[in-house]
């Protein structure tokens, strides 16, 4: 038995390490990337309703304890991605989809289109701190996110969703509690934190859009808090993400009671096979400390 | 690990054919073909080749490389980098082959190859004569032909040509090239063929140039992490190598 095997929302994961929206899957070819780095399952980038070139430069920097980034969700729009999708069918792993839109209705329409693509999993992205009019208003109101799910749930078919949120609420847990409601199938917490670095000689936010979401080791305290909450707070099982660089990382989120978990900015601090060497220290650590499986370590860290 | 943009004064501008030369008050330890992201608030940040450890060439064409081109001595500039592989000096006897302003990289690596002892020729193309760029810095250590489109310097066509002629009369160690990148696809192609080992330097619009965003995607190759520069042989294994690359929506664009 390969003691890493977890399952996901119906799709079974070689490891429980997932590629999260937005690092390196703006092509088939890079998810494949991770793929061959090791990743249990990918993630595509946000794929939103119609072409959008994000922000302009710069984009993303790396700060002492992590990445601040807004690229503002660029996307070819999901019609154009005709080509990616059929490359997408020849992955070994699993693949998720993320999308994004700025109404109920954009939602509901690239789901429908994306549902009918057979991805393992649709990923509401209602989270992302770094556009105006897209993201993370719909992930701070709870009826405003079970709003969204129920429209995407009426065109997704057997497709499981899953819902991308934000921790910069203090709502984050009555808005999982809400989309478990409207009937998602899974939680993914968290995006970023929204943040900001000023470059002090320029007198100037370094990023373009100013504001930026922030990533990596700083932020896995906080993400560790949200999942360990929604936890408790939810039955459908929950991707955690957020920091996770390491296989003790990794262990740490899913003692908090992740079932699986995404890697962003690991991909950044140690290479596109992020996924092999954490895998590789989870077993390792779970050798140790009388874990046979990594179904086991979800959950228990709680009483 | 920081990468953050420092606030770099200029120290000198000079024009020199079709680019203007930005030295800085500060070195980079860096290799010839390794590139920094150069940020001008409000402007734009985006990828150039080092010219020399303090030295960047720039082709003033859109909005922030004429702001780079139009900074004055004492001016600051946003650097981070250096990024990326540069290219590896083999043998005795090296052929550089430049298009454009890719012709940047190219003169320092021909200074590098100077000061190993090797031989070293430069072929460099531009449209016109005004435009060929770097000329008296590339003749100080390398043997220099040039091409125009219009033939109002050196040979009028393309530098493909002369490489092709080049590659008959004598026998080099290895080709190294940057230009666009429909240019470096044929330079590939005709190495290939000759058994010349090649390397070239990649051209794909970046972002984060940190390996995590994507968007400097060569069929699965990062260009701003595992590039810039490549051998031949794996470029032309990838068919959108000098064909299309990603706008800055991810949509793939015809070169
Ligand atoms: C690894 C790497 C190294 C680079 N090194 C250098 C360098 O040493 N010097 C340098 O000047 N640039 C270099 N570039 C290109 C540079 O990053 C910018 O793309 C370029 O300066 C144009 O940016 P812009 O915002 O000024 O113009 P944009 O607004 O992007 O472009 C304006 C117009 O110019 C055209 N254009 C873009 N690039 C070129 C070009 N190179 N030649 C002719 N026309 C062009 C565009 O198609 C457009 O029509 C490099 C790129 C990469 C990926
Ligand atoms: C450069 C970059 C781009 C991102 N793009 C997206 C995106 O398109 N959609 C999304 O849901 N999350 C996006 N994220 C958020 C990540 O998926 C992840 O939730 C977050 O970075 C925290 O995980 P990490 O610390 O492992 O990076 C992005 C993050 C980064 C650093
Ligand atoms: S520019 Fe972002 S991965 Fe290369």
């Amino acid at each position: 038995m390969n003691p890493l095997g977890v399952s996901f929302c119906g799709s079974r994961l070689r490891n429980p390490t997932v590629l999260a929206s937005g690092i390196l899957g703006v092509t088939a070819a890079q998810l494949k990337r991770a793929e061959e780095g090791g990743a249990g399952a990918v993630t595509t980038k946000s794929i939103g309703p119609e072409e959008r070139s994000g922000n302009r430069n710069p984009t993303c920097v790396a700060l002492p304890h992590g990445l601040l980034n807004a690229m503002g969700l660029p996307s070819p729009g999901y019609e154009a991605m005709g080509e990616e999708w059929r490359q997408l069918k020849k992955m070994k792993v699993p693949v998720f989809a993320s999308i994004y839109g700025a109404s109920v209705d954009d939602f509901r329409r690239v789901a429908a289109y994306v549902a009918d693509k057979k991805p393992a999993l649709i990923e509401l992205n209602i989270s992302c701190p770094n556009t105006a009019e897209h993201g993370q208003a719909f992930g701070f109101e709870p009826s405003v996110a079970a709003d969204v799910v129920e429209a995407v749930k009426e065109v997704s078919g057997r497709v499981p969703v899953s819902v991308k949120l934000t921790p910069n609420t203090h709502k984050t847990v009555a808005v999982a509690k809400a989309c478990e409601e409207a009937g998602a199938d899974a939680i993914c917490a968290i995006n970023t934190v929204s943040g900001m670095a000023i470059n002090i000689e320029a007198r100037k936010p370094v990023l373009s859009f100013k504001k930026g979401g922030y990533s990596g080791p700083a932020v896995k305290p906080i993400a560790v808090r949200c999942v360990y909450e929604i936890y408790e707070a939810v039955e459908i099982p929950i991707l955690g993400v957020g920091g996770i660089t390491t296989g003790r990382d990794a262990i740490e989120m899913m003692q908090a009671g992740a079932s699986a978990v995404g890697i962003g900015s690991g991909v950044y601090y140690r290479g596109p096979n992020v996924f092999r060497l954490v895998c590789d220290e989870m077993r390792e650590w779970m050798r140790g400390n009388g874990f046979a499986s990594a179904k086991s370590l979800t959950g228990a860290a709680h009483d | 690990m920081i990468d953050f943009p420092r606030m770099v004064k200029v120290a000198g501008v000079k024009k020199d054919g079709g680019v203007v030369v930005l030295s800085l008050a500060e070195r980079f330890p860096s290799q010839p073909g390794q590139f920094a992201m150069l940020w001008l608030p409000e402007k734009g940040e985006k990828p150039y080749s080092f010219l020399s450890e303090n030295e960047f060439g720039i082709a003033p064409v859109g909005e922030l490389s004429r702001g780079l081109a139009s900074l004055r001595k004492g001016d600051a500039v946003g650097v981070r980098g250096p990024y990326g592989r540069g290219f590896v000096l083999k043998g005795k006897r090296v052929l550089l082959v430049g298009g454009g302003c890719g012709v940047v990289p190219l003169a320092f690596l021909a200074k590098e190859a100077k000061k190993k002892g090797m031989a070293v020729t430069v072929i460099t193309g531009a449209k016109t004569a005004a435009l060929l760029s770097l000329h008296s810095s590339l003749a100080s250590c390398a043997s220099v032909f040039c091409c125009t489109d219009d033939g109002t310097k050196g040979r009028k066509g393309f530098v493909t040509d002369a490489l092709k002629d080049a590659l008959v009369l004598k026998h080099y160690d290895c080709v190294y090239a940057c230009g666009p990148e429909k240019m470096l696809r044929l330079v590939a192609e005709i190495c290939v063929k000759k058994n010349v080992p090649c390397q070239l330097s990649a051209e794909r619009l970046m972002k984060c140039g940190l390996g995590i965003c994507g968007q400097c995607d060569l069929d699965g190759l990062l260009v701003c992490r595992d590039g810039p520069v490549f051998e031949a042989r794996d470029l032309l294994k990838k068919p959108s190598f000098g064909r299309t690359s990603l706008s800055a929506s991810g949509k793939e664009t015809v070169l």
